[in-house]
């Protein structure tokens, strides 16, 4: 900004250091003088007589004495000192030279901008000669006058390097010749502008003051005034400018005039930014570092980020989560304490007029009450405060605003953090229950990404009818079952809901009408159209399958093997019943679990029945097929107890022996080792040959076991049923319970660090063995040694420590992967443009398929066109 | 024999028969080729109708239509999610195979973010070098290519060394130098190549008996012989510098060809890209790397563009996460957007923004600031994080939607509402 400029909108000339009187008023022409905006609600502005809220505050300043560099710009500065003539102030560059790069530059300027400034850049390195491998003009083209040589001394000083010495150019000075450069395309090429960025206004000769409301100062308990960093910095520059003025005038000495002028030099740059390298920090009295205008801006709490990006709201809550089975998946339960806080504001019009009358009966202190009713004269009323609510729910009437709760069926956002995935923050409907936390379906736990071990979610409220409609249509729980990420479901069961599911279309589950009708009411559907019984006699028995098909749409058709499934399953010919087999909406073999109703599971039958049925046809399939598996589940019993896991005597013995022949046979190559009678593998030193051999051998031996063990374990106890059905645990989890550990492994490699030469001092110096490096022999159930308890807690460790790198890493890489590609979007011409209008392609993913709508990926899936085209033909 | 040909050329002509009659139909030129394709493929395998291939174009085309992305999908920030969202799911820790071979590559996050960040040279560079007609059907033959790729440097071939004052020998191993066919004078014209061009070490080379020689300067110290010695171990006497190990690998071939069954291709530790390729020996239609940057400077922009997404899918598909490629391909559209692979950083992509608001909010904000001050720029707060800072609407979505209005033929049709009404 020019000073002009600054002195234009300025509207006083701060002439003093002292902020108050005796009286405690502001002083006139002082820091917190009133004309720069008023601090306290009740005053109005001395400028604009706008009130607290409505006045934006004024700029002041400053007339300094003598000009000062602006430190943020002293590179800029040299850099154009460096690349004009001195004497007749033009750029260093041959005149013809001028004219070809200006010329390029307007080509690229607004074209690409980013480009331009490297272009600029590239100019002034060969006005300047500071690129490297080309020589500056060693004399100015236009006048022929030699180049001076100048150096910037860090932080502000530029120093003129003489044949016969150092001078230092004064800040005067360099005023002076930036003033002078006058043309035009000179000013361009140096990455100025003439008339927005003159060079010479990098040096300052005024300075705005900001105004109060950027610098408030507080009233402490003490009733003492307490001013903020801003105004500090600022006293000190006043009063520097003061001083330095009083010499000048007095005709003070030379050195001394400079001191001061060094002086004020430094608490202008530290007004700006007060981490200068090379200026020590300006201290508060208490010896905090003052808080100035870079600092504010900066970092992660700086202004962009902490208060521009990211703004803080109204009509939030936030508690701890816990589950639900019985909501829908699209609901959200709300405490009745968060439900008598949030509002919704409601224009009164004939068709609601009672209901909010009686809402504001109700008040703000009963459920479905309402908080505040402001008038059409734009007058709020407290209902909190009111004594006689009735009356002005009588004088309620059309036009009227009432703020009333939020209740079951309003539309609420629900997010979790870190909101790493748009399904991080969904629409939920509003269902009010007592208690203090909010609830939801288990089913909804994997897009948040949430558990309920003392997690905490965040619940916004919509406050218009543009940002509700938005919300259903766009952000509701169901609209989102299929992820962008890959085109299938994030929505599903987990855990309980997958065993269940399990359980109940086992082959061996028949039951009885009663168990059926029990079922189907739990599922919500009307028990008195069941389908045909399996077996009639003695008594009416129906399948698992049965039951459980009763829920699927009709017109379903859905193979895939299921999570049980072996490697040689025969597929339709399985006889284990692990080959899932749905036609026309009757389950007719397999089992259903994990892989037909698990979250996340791509080509799962959830995700088949939102491909051909509709998001909404799954939210109610899920409420509905979830509410039967956790009812079948409850009153089925389920558990998991130590008999899963022990093995029977000859097993031990047999695993024992496992263990002792590979630990011979460790010794025996560690041996071979030792005689140097190993070959190395191809690319690797010896030791690193052993240790892979080593490795390799503890590995097979670790497998050989679980294998051994995976025989005995019984296959229809409960841990098992689990590991295979996928809904908790897997069979590695249950070998180490029952069976073996394992090695345990720190970086990748046995342990071996720890004491000079070994792990522990349990062991004997360089014992490469099994033991003495980590190999954990026992089981969960059989219990550790103290050795193998430390191997194993060490183990553990770097299990944390690799969480806690991995979040931050990739934290860092999403923020910068979502800055860069943030503005992207398909345009009306499904391109996919910048918002300046870069096309970056021509059609998004080359087909224009949306991937959440696409399936799993697949623009069309023809298998599944022609089989139904087959299928209903015949 | 016969009887075979001719079906297969009865199949031929059914099926230019059926693609012909598919590309008849109405709108099926809007379906992409590989949907054609699948469709002809499938029909010809369920041996449909035509009034069934009719009706299965029919619901493919309504599928393809229906699956259209909208105008104002925020494509970028989806990307962006679907590729972040994962890495808090992977490991960090080097993955190792555990097999007997077993190569050391840089996989998971850290891979990902050396990707993203475009990085000049992977941590663990390596190459799939595959092998033209002659030598991919043995082992033998495929050694032979590894042996002129590997390098071999003068360490490996040395036996022993020897620093003193003014001088530093070496004493090579015959047998080793028999092995790879190297001679003495080979090795002292390269050993005088790499000492030639430092001037502070000059020295001269004199041979030594069959498989010995030493470097001679008076004036120098130990330290620098020390210093001296390690750069002549370094010394690539054979094969393509920067290759340190080789591996031959075998894949199984899907049909028999010339009665092989199996092609050898050779995987690399270390890569230079150009110098393999100009391998006679080598398939250079199918030999990668894994460093991008090699792959722009040796194949170009689209090729790197193609490494990109190539590499992120190979990272994401081994941790088993899935990841629609659609979301690699805009990552990597944009990164190779201006014909040079920029970063997904502050001072890539980020860089080449239009607003400063956009490049203060992310990172070295005063930097952005200031130097937006210095040449006067405008914000066109066209951009998402501009738009949320001044707290207008992003340009996104129902966001984007904007209402141009003519004022001055809203101002005749209002006088025209108000005149109607009024009579």
């Amino acid at each position: 900004m020019s000073p002009d400029m600054i002195r234009k909108m300025s509207v006083l000339d701060i002439k003093t250091e002292d902020l108050y009187d005796r009286d405690g008023l502001p002083v006139k022409d002082g820091l917190v003088d009133r004309r720069m905006g008023t601090l306290e609600p009740s005053q109005r502005c001395q400028t604009c007589g706008g009130l607290w809220s409505q006045c934006p505050g004024h700029f002041g300043h400053i007339e300094l004495a003598r000009p000062v560099y602006h430190v943020g710009h002293m590179k800029k500065i040299v850099e154009a000192l460096k690349a004009t003539c001195y004497s007749c102030h033009r750029l260093m560059l041959p005149e013809q030279e001028i004219v070809e790069s200006i010329s390029r530059y307007e080509k690229l300027e607004h074209r690409r901008p980013e480009q331009a400034r490297l272009f600029v850049k590239k100019v002034v390195a060969r006005a300047t000669g500071s690129r490297s491998g080309e020589k500056a003009l060693p004399m100015c083209p236009h006048c022929g006058v030699e180049r001076r040589s100048l150096r910037l001394e860090k932080p502000v000083t530029i120093i003129h390097e003489k044949p016969e010495g150092d001078v230092k150019l004064y800040p005067d000075q360099v005023l002076m010749d930036l003033a002078l450069i006058e043309d035009k395309r000179d000013i361009k090429l140096l990455g100025l502008d003439a008339e927005y960025a003159r060079p010479e206004w990098m040096v300052l000769t005024v300075m705005p003051i900001p105004p109060l409301v950027v610098r408030p100062s507080i009233i402490l308990e003490s009733g003492d005034r307490s001013e903020d960093d801003l105004t500090h910095k600022l006293v000190d520059i006043v009063r520097t400018n003061k001083k330095l003025n009083e010499c000048i005038v007095n005709g003070s000495a030379r050195i001394v005039i400079e001191h001061w002028w060094d002086l004020l030099q430094f608490h202008v740059a530290t007004f700006f930014d007060n981490e200068i390298a090379g200026y020590p920090p300006a201290k508060h009295r208490s010896g905090r570092p003052l808080r100035t205008i870079a600092q504010r801006l900066k970092g992660k709490d700086g202004l962009f980020r902490g208060g521009l990006s990211g703004k803080r709201v109204d009509f939030s809550a936030r508690t701890v989560i816990s589950p639900d089975p019985s909501l829908d998946i699209n609901e959200v339960g709300v405490p009745k304490q968060i439900a008598e806080v949030l509002t919704i504001p409601e224009r009164v019009n004939p068709g609601n007029i009672e209901r909010l009358r009686e809402a504001v009966r109700l008040g703000a202190e009963e459920l479905k009450g309402a908080n505040y009713i402001i008038r059409p004269d734009g007058r709020r009323v407290d209902l909190g405060r009111v004594k006689d609510r009735k009356e002005i729910a009588d004088s309620l009437d059309v036009n009227y605003i009432v703020e009333r709760h939020i209740t079951d069926g309003d539309i609420v956002l629900f997010n979790r953090q870190p909101s790493l995935h748009r399904m991080s923050i969904m629409a939920h409907r509003v269902h009010i229950l007592p208690g203090r936390t909010f609830r939801f379906n288990p089913a909804v736990c994997m897009p948040y990404n949430a558990d309920f071990d003392g997690d905490e979610m965040n619940l916004h409220v919509p406050q218009n009818e543009e940002a509700r409609a938005e919300a259903l249509v766009l952000m509701l729980v169901q609209e989102q079952i299929l992820s962008p990420r890959f085109g299938g479901p994030i929505i599903g069961g987990s855990q309980d809901y997958i065993t269940g599911a399990y359980l109940l279309t086992q082959k061996s589950t028949m039951l009885n009408r009663s168990q059926v009708e029990q079922l189907v009411i739990a599922a919500g559907l009307d028990p008195r159209s069941l389908p045909q019984p399996a077996v009639t006699k003695p008594v009416k028995l129906w399948t698992g399958k049965q039951v459980f098909s009763i829920l699927l749409p009709k017109g379903l058709n859905y193979a895939n093997r299921s999570n049980t499934t072996h490697k040689d399953c025969k597929l339709e010919e399985c006889e284990r019943d692990d080959y899932v087999s749905i036609r026309d909406g009757q389950l007719l073999s397999g089992v259903i679990d994990k892989k037909a109703i698990g979250a996340g599971q791509p080509d799962s039958l959830l995700h088949r029945i939102v491909k051909d049925f509709g998001e909404d046809a799954t939210s109610e399939f899920i409420d509905k097929a979830f509410r039967m598996f956790a009812y079948f589940f409850d009153h089925m019993g389920f558990t998991m107890t130590y008999d899963d896991v022990s093995l029977p005597e000859t097993t031990i013995v047999q695993i024992d022996k496992q263990i002792a022949e590979a630990e011979a046979s460790v010794a025996k190559l560690l041996e071979a080792y030792r005689k140097g009678e190993l070959e190395p593998l191809p690319g690797k030193t010896i030791d690193d040959t052993v240790e892979q051999k080593v490795m390799q051998l503890l590995t097979d031996v670790r497998d050989r076991i679980g294998n051994l063990a995976a025989d005995e374990l019984d296959e229809t106890s409960g841990a098992r049923v689990m590991a295979r059905t996928g809904s908790k645990g897997n069979m590695l989890n249950l070998t180490q319970m029952a069976a073996i550990i394992g090695q345990v492994a720190v970086r990748g490699k046995r342990i071996y660090r720890g004491y000079t030469d070994r792990s522990l001092p349990h062991f004997e110096w360089n014992d490469r063995g099994a033991e003495a490096r980590g190999f954990v022999t026992s089981s969960f159930s059989r219990g550790l040694s103290p050795t193998e308890f430390f191997f194993h807690a060490a183990g553990g460790r770097e299990g944390l420590v690799d969480t806690a790198v991995r979040t931050s890493q990739s934290g860092y890489m999403q923020r910068k992967l979502i800055n860069a590609l943030q503005d992207l979007r398909v345009d009306y011409d499904n391109t996919v443009r910048t918002p300046g209008g870069l096309i970056i392609q021509y059609k998004y993913g080359e087909d224009g398929i949306d991937p959440s709508k696409s399936d799993g990926g697949r623009s069309v899936n023809v298998e599944k066109i022609v089989e139904r085209v087959v299928l209903n033909e015949r | 024999m016969s009887a075979r040909k001719s079906k297969t050329v009865q199949e031929f002509a059914q099926r230019a028969d059926l693609t012909e009659f598919v590309s008849k139909l109405p709108n099926s030129d809007l379906l992409p080729v590989p949907v054609m394709k699948k469709i002809i493929e499938v029909s010809y395998a369920k041996n449909l109708s035509k009034g069934q291939v009719q009706e299965v174009v029919r619901q493919s085309v309504d599928q393809y239509l229906r699956s259209q992305v909208e105008p104002g999908e925020p494509v970028g920030v989806v990307a962006a999610q679907s590729i972040g969202e994962p890495g808090t799911q992977m490991t960090l820790r080097t993955f190792h195979y555990a097999g007997v071979k077993e190569y050391n590559v840089t996989l998971g996050l850290p891979r990902l973010i050396e990707i993203v960040d475009a990085r000049k040279s992977p941590s663990t560079p390596m190459m799939m070098v595959w092998l033209d007609e002659k030598h991919r059907y043995s082992r033998e033959t495929a050694y032979e290519v590894a042996r002129k790729i590997l390098q071999i440097t003068l360490e490996d071939v040395a036996e022993e060394i020897d620093i003193g004052d003014g001088y530093v020998s070496f004493v090579l191993n015959e047998q080793e130098m028999e092995k790879h066919s190297i001679e003495l004078e080979e090795v002292i014209t390269a050993v005088k190549g790499a000492l030639g061009k430092a001037r502070s070490e000059k020295a001269e080379v004199e041979k030594e008996g069959k498989a010995a020689f030493t470097v001679i300067n008076e004036e120098m110290t130990r330290a620098v012989g020390y210093r001296l010695k390690e750069k002549i171990k370094a010394v690539v006497l054979r094969g393509i510098k920067g290759i340190t190990k080789v591996y031959l690998e075998r894949k199984r071939l899907d049909q028999p060809v010339a009665g092989h069954d199996e092609e050898w291709y050779i995987i690399t530790e270390g890569s230079d890209f150009a110098r393999v390729l100009k391998l006679e020996e080598v398939d250079r239609t199918r030999t990668t790397t894994n460093n991008i940057y090699e792959t722009f400077s040796v194949l170009g922009v689209e090729a790197a563009r193609n490494s990109i997404i190539e590499e992120v899918i190979s990272i994401l598909h081994e941790q088993g996460l899935e990841v629609d490629t659609r979301h690699i391909a805009l990552l990597a559209d944009w990164m190779t957007e201006s014909g040079q692979i920029k970063p997904v950083s502050r001072t890539g992509i980020t860089l080449g923004k239009t607003s400063v608001l956009a490049k203060a909010a992310f990172e070295v904000t005063v930097n952005h600031l200031l130097a937006a001050a210095e040449s006067s720029e405008t914000d066109q707060l066209e951009g998402v994080t501009e738009s949320v800072i001044v707290g207008n609407y992003i340009p996104m979505g129902t966001g984007m939607v904007e209402l141009l209005v003519n004022l001055g033929a809203m101002r005749n049709v209002g006088d025209d509402e108000r005149t109607k009404n009024g009579s």
